[in-house]
């Protein structure tokens, strides 16, 4: 291994990361904050059992709320016991870690802003077309 | 020397804890207690970033990754936006470095796309949603999200390269 290269890829890989540090302390200063203000009880009566409106609200839910999947799937539980359908628990599971509103300014800062809303965007369209198409194969299985 | 741009950012979220804490002061502590939890979890990984930043950097040129994973390659470079999406680990903010790092060096976008799609097929949470859905629901979504992750990464530079 030549020490010149070693040295010229330590700071290549150093350099990005101590740039994005204070935007990943941000993100996750967000995210507690988040987590913190919004109690989760609440969630279930944004729901109308509307079988249109309820998985793009699921969807808009996945999409603000951030955290561990695990949360998602106890809270996507919770929701279908409660009568929500499972389109709407699907695209609520999937936005969840497709799409992510509080990382967005970070995702812009760093992959650009036009990548990161039209990826976004797509995960948020692509999460209720997902769950859709997940629910109708069930069906048919 | 420019500003890191960062740093107005991690000012903006303090600031926003600042506003939190006059209106509904008792939100502190718990979210202090839920940012250092996290901020543990992730050091591991911010290690193993720089890790594989450091191999990259080294061993792969960026004429092998534009040959591979640019415009140019084939179904390979979804293959392997598939696999690396879903075998990375902890939160997405954590690969941000290293994908501004590929997408600079020419890799293209829809692979970047399809890879933090990928990234909510976690083989380690599967027992958990067999648990929570059942086997088959997690079967059929699991497939489902793979396969949109690629018809993402395909939109997406579309779009973006317009």
């Amino acid at each position: 291994m030549n020490e010149k290269s070693i040295k010229k890829a330590l700071i290549s890989a150093a350099k990005p990361l101590y740039r994005t540090a204070p935007i990943i302390v941000g993100v996750v200063l967000l995210v507690s904050l988040v987590n913190a203000l919004i109690p989760k009880t609440t969630f279930a009566t944004l729901f109308s059992k509307n079988i249109i409106v309820d998985p793009v609200i699921a969807a808009a839910l996945g999409s603000i709320l951030a955290g561990n999947p695990i949360t998602s799937y106890i809270l996507g539980g919770e929701f279908l016991g409660l009568g929500i359908s499972l389109v709407a628990v699907t695209a609520f599971l999937v936005a969840w870690v497709t799409v992510g509103m509080v990382q967005l300014p970070a995702e812009i800062m760093m992959l650009g802003k036009r990548f990161a809303i039209t990826r976004n965007v797509l995960s948020f369209v692509f999460s209720i077309l997902v769950a859709i198409i997940t629910v109708l194969i069930l069906g048919v299985v | 020397m420019a500003v890191n741009k960062g740093w107005y950012f991690l000012g903006i979220a303090a600031a926003a804890y600042v506003i939190a804490a006059l209106i509904k002061p008792s939100f502190l502590l718990p979210a202090m207690q839920f940012f250092v939890k996290i901020i543990l979890k992730i050091l591991p990984l911010f290690v193993l970033v720089f890790a594989i930043m450091f191999v990259i950097n080294y061993f792969v040129s960026p004429k092998w990754l534009v040959k591979h994973l640019g415009k140019d390659g084939g179904i390979g470079t979804w293959i392997l936006a598939v696999i690396t999406g879903i075998i990375s680990t902890g939160p997405i903010y954590m690969w941000y470095p290293m994908l501004a790092e590929l997408k600079e060096k020419g890799v293209r976008q829809g692979f970047i796309a399809a890879f933090l799609y990928n990234r909510a097929v976690k083989p380690a949470l599967i027992p958990l949603m067999i648990f929570y859905f059942g086997l088959m629901f997690t079967i059929v979504l699991t497939i489902v999200m793979i396969v949109f992750s690629i018809i993402q990464g395909k939109v997406l530079e579309k779009i973006v390269e317009v």
